[in-house]
């Protein structure tokens, strides 16, 4: 290379390219460096214990109960089932709080914007009181305080003579199938399709003539007719077993442990209170000017909220709202302080004390939670981008 | 107190002894202000006198608390189907333009034609071109409010508020949050406006208009009705001490 | 010339003001508003009255055994009697003077920072940081100076919550900052370590990270090298909590507009010096608020210690509602926990968004 100025070229002790690839290099190999380390302490240490490594004990039999399982279970089955039926249950109590919460969130942000006093301030107490509590505290108190001191199943609370609410949880009828059952499959599907054809049409039909049609009601009404003209025609698609009373439990019926009741309550409780003061400010960030253009055009309060108010509130609700749902299914682990069998308490639990392979189980649980993790991130991620605004 | 006529039963705006409150505060003390066809009325006066406030319970974006609004025959009570009819006749453009920014330029003109006049869409699209084509920006239509500038952006305004057909047009002070720049683009389209007959009434303090454009200049102050007049008279002969030394400020 | 009277200011007319109107605005303006009202008015009735029976006026203040305990309402001879549990833990009773103290030199020595008048704050406040944690070890380990040595498996109670929050959350700022730093820096390596590590931390449940810290943490170092099982657990919290500062710092970093980098690189300052001279004590100034809001989740987080078998304050309200003296008084407990958790967490979030107002007034414009 030529130096034609004459003036000093540096040294390349300070050329801030070299300096970054050294920086660099030497951040890779500290790093790795840390992770050989740890691993080789690790594999040591497995081996003075005498625990050999791998993950084969996934193959073999788990021998113990599960308290709920959504697919079949007994004792002889692997550690594999033990898996997936923890994953299930981490899962069912995730989407179960989700939308609990989502709903009462909602509700409550709304309050909490309501002009009525009372309500307003109603919102408010329920949120500063659930939110400054630990959610963990909450589950304690519902399965201690609240669930296993009811009545024994003999003197169960019952709603209607179905749905019976004792310290074993709520029983409530089951649905079996009965023949009709294949017809109404066929008729929900046609009646969705109908739903379907329906809106668009109305929304062309709208597009053209200016005529507004009842979408919401028509389809409605085609959800509700439709499969039960099938259930009159060919039978009830499924019969009921109501649960009853023998011996000192029920029998029949589908019950939803208490445990699980706890933890969806307290999860989504406490969660509400955040969904709702994001809600809160979501809406409290669209500016009066938005709201106040389309009432000077003539636009009434229902189409003002549902085509000017909501979808600018949405943007800014949507990527709170995704930590929120996720920080709801981080939570359902604490679950495990209460014996439901999800992931943490059945795998970094029961499991880990059966088997002793730490590493293993522990790297299953936390890729587990990281997959969900990922996956909410990601489908939230593309809803944000579709409703995302569009700046210069 | 003034040489001007004022128009009696006909008009298409009549308010009455119309009293307004803040909480205690009195904001709107008795106004009575009767507003012809066709007529164009420039409003003026220091900040807080009430001229936003008067413009903004003729579509009942404020409710009056004593006397009477009466628009194009309809008056303004708590009922909302009579408040809907009259906010269908009455246009209006803001200061901040509040353009909704999650929607194109063309659904932004659009949204009120389908949804309050129910009309087809392909009819109600080309309603709103032939506006934007007259607020001389029809290439922007497939933009969103924030891609444009602020000029860009009080014009469409016009545009979405015309689209709606209204028989009267209310400015609350178009031009105030503008680049001086962009001031004569947006009063050139409502010089135009204001040729084509439409009623209007403007809350501005751009002198110059109020001069060219204006059947009739009215000063408030103190939410009062402080002097009205043609503006010939009102620039030249004012007639009162608070009139004179607020055109004193404004045009020094 | 004329001169304009102005009439005087009226009154609002009566139907606009007063109880009445007031009444009418806020809970009975339609029929929609009025029966919402009586919904809520039901729904105070059916919670407050029996709540504050059992929780005030049915409830039994003053003895010393549950015998003296009315069965329709609370019980709070229980937290009474335990309260020293409930704020200690196993901490020794007569060695009890050690915490409070180390409780009180704490707000002695904070309190100054919360003075505007004081001018030396910052040095003041890295010489406090520095100092105190030192002196509190000293004070609650014991084992020097003459004062008895209590091991760790002896404290609990609330004092263990305090003490995880505010040890957790000090070891994370540092960490926290670095990673932020990494993760807006422009050599590639160095994010992609960084983003890796934040969001892995974010991924997964603080509970899987405790169980991790008290079982795999002695897995990972080499023999005979322990951590008790405290330690183990306020490792756990700290890399947690670090990736969770991290994102509070990145966003205070944000906000610092691309000019204040721009002058800093125009002065000639290098990386490191144009980071902590000029972005990071604008940043963090910032970021205050958010940090007091990671606090308060931190503090609620550290009950999670109970399921990893340490004896925080929920876990000792478990213990002591299973003596058989006191069995079936675990509802009590909970309450007391909650309202403990409550006022602290309240009490900050409050004084967090009064920072965020102060703030907010200060950087606008």
């Amino acid at each position: 290379m030529q130096n034609h100025t004459g003036a000093p070229k540096g040294s390349w002790l300070t050329d801030p390219r070299i300096r970054a690839w050294v920086f660099q290099v030497v951040t890779v190999v500290v790093v790795i460096g840390l992770g050989w380390y740890l691993f080789h302490n690790m594999q040591v240490n497995q081996q003075h214990r005498g625990i050999t490594s791998g993950f084969g004990f996934l193959n073999n039999s788990a021998g113990f109960g599960i308290a709920q399982h959504l697919i079949d279970y007994t004792e002889a089955d692997t550690y594999w089932r033990v898996l997936v039926i923890g994953i299930l249950n981490t899962l069912l109590v995730s989407v179960l709080g989700i939308i609990l919460a989502t709903v009462l969130g909602f509700t409550l942000g709304v309050a909490r914007l309501s002009k009525n006093w009372l309500i307003n301030k109603v919102a408010t107490v329920y949120i500063e009181t659930f939110r400054n509590i630990p959610p963990l505290l909450q589950i304690l108190f519902w399965y201690f305080a609240i669930f296993l001191s009811l009545p024994g199943p003999r003197q169960a609370h019952g709603m209607l003579d179905m749905f019976f609410v004792s310290s074993r949880g709520l029983n409530m009828p089951a649905a079996l199938l009965a023949p009709g059952f294949g017809p109404f499959v066929v008729a929900v599907v046609v009646a969705i399709v109908a739903t379907v054809l329906m809106a668009r049409w109305a929304t062309k039909r709208f597009e053209q003539t200016g005529q507004p049609f009842h979408k919401f009601w028509t389809g409605l009404a085609i959800m509700i007719v439709v499969p039960a003209l099938a259930a009159l025609l060919f039978g009830a698609p499924v019969h009921w077993e109501i649960p009853a009373i023998r011996g000192f439990n029920f029998v029949g019926g589908w019950v939803l442990i208490p445990e699980l009741l706890a933890v969806v309550l307290s999860l989504s409780v406490y969660t509400a209170a955040f969904i709702a003061e994001i809600v809160r400010s979501g809406i409290g960030s669209v500016s009066h000017g938005q709201t106040e253009a389309a009432h000077s055009l003539g636009l009434r309060n229902g189409p003002t909220l549902r085509k000017v108010i909501i979808p600018q509130a949405m943007r800014v609700i949507v990527p709170p709202l995704t930590s929120q749902y996720l920080n709801l299914m981080k939570n359902s682990s604490l679950a495990a302080a209460v014996g439901y069998p999800e992931m943490v308490s059945l795998f970094s639990g029961t499991v880990l004390n059966q088997t002793g392979q730490a590493p293993e189980v522990m790297a299953i649980t936390m890729t587990v939670y990281l997959a969900i993790s990922v996956s909410i991130s990601l489908l939230m991620n593309a809803y944000n981008k579709r409703i995302a605004l569009i700046e210069r | 107190m003034s040489d001007i006529k004022q128009p009696g039963a006909d008009g298409i705006i009549r308010m009455e002894a119309v009293n307004k409150w803040y909480g205690q505060f009195h904001v709107l003390k008795d106004i009575n202000l009767n507003v012809r066809q066709g007529e164009r009325i420039v409003l003026c006066g220091p900040s807080g006198s009430g001229k936003s406030t008067t413009i903004r319970c003729i579509n009942r974006l404020e409710e009056h608390q004593k006397g009477s609004i009466v628009v194009d025959g309809t008056e303004l009570t708590n009922d909302l189907k009579q408040i809907e009819n009259v906010r269908r006749e009455v246009g209006m453009v803001f200061q901040h333009f509040n353009l909704f920014p999650h929607l194109t330029i063309l659904q932004n003109c659009t949204l009120a034609p389908m949804w309050v006049r129910k009309m087809p869409k392909k009819e109600a699209e080309e309603i709103a071109m032939h506006y934007l084509q007259r607020v001389r920006i029809p290439e922007q239509a497939h933009k969103y409010p924030g891609q444009l500038s602020g000029g860009q952006q009080q014009r469409v305004a016009i545009a979405r508020a015309l689209c709606m057909k209204p028989k009267i047009m209310l400015f609350d002070e178009p031009t105030s949050a503008l680049d001086p720049e962009m001031v004569k683009e947006v009063l050139d389209t409502m010089v135009g406006l204001a040729n084509d007959g439409m009623t209007m009434l403007c809350v501005t303090h751009e002198m110059g208009f109020a001069r060219t454009v204006a059947d009739r200049v009215i000063f408030m102050d103190k939410g009062e009705i402080v002097e009205q007049a043609k503006p010939d008279d009102f620039f030249d002969r004012p007639q009162n001490e608070r009139t004179q030394l607020f055109l004193g400020q404004i045009l020094h | 010339m004329t001169t304009h009277q102005f009439k005087p200011d009226l009154p609002p007319p009566v139907a606009t003001v007063g109880v009445y109107a007031w009444l009418r605005a806020n809970l009975f303006s339609s029929v929609p508003n009025t029966l919402l009202t009586l919904v809520a008015l039901y729904l105070i009735w059916l919670i407050v009255p029996p709540l504050l029976s059992w929780a005030i006026f049915q409830a039994t203040w003053l003895g010393d055994s549950r015998e003296q305990c009315t069965p329709s309402g609370a019980c709070w001879l229980f937290i009474e009697q335990r309260f020293g549990q409930f704020m200690y833990g196993y901490y020794p009773p007569e060695l009890r003077w050690r915490v409070d103290l180390t409780v009180l030199l704490a707000v002695v020595g904070a309190a100054p920072l919360f003075v505007a008048r004081f001018t030396h704050k910052l040095r003041y406040g890295i010489a406090f940081l520095v100092l105190y944690p030192i002196l509190a070890y000293c004070l609650l380990s014991g084992g020097m100076l003459g004062l008895e040595h209590v091991p760790t498996t002896q404290w609990g109670g609330l004092m263990l919550n305090l003490i995880l929050a505010t040890v957790g959350i000090a070891g994370a700022l540092p960490l926290g900052i670095l990673l932020a730093l990494g993760r807006r820096s422009k050599l590639p390596a160095v994010r992609v370590v960084c983003v890796t590590f934040i969001e892995f931390w974010r991924g997964v449940p603080l509970i899987t990270v405790l169980f991790m810290a008290s079982v795999m943490l002695p897995l990972f170092l080499p023999e005979g090298m322990s951590f008790d099982k405290m330690l183990r657990a306020l490792i756990g919290i700290i890399l947690f909590e670090s990736a969770y500062v991290a994102e509070v710092v990145r966003g205070g970093m944000q906000a610092i507009p691309k000019g204040q980098y721009e002058a800093a690189a125009a002065m000639a300052l290098g990386y490191w010096r144009s980071m902590f001279l000029v972005v990071l004590p604008q940043a963090l100034k910032l970021v205050i608020p958010g940090l007091v809001n990671t606090f308060i989740a931190l503090f609620k987080d550290t009950s999670l210690v109970y399921i990893v078998g340490l004896f925080e304050l929920l876990n000792s309200v478990k213990q002591a509602s299973a003596d058989p003296k006191w069995l079936g008084m675990a509802t009590e407990g909970y309450v007391f926990a909650a309202l403990v958790f409550w006022i602290f967490c309240f009490g900050m979030s409050r004084y967090s968004m009064h920072l965020e107002r102060k703030l907010d007034t200060g950087h606008k414009r």
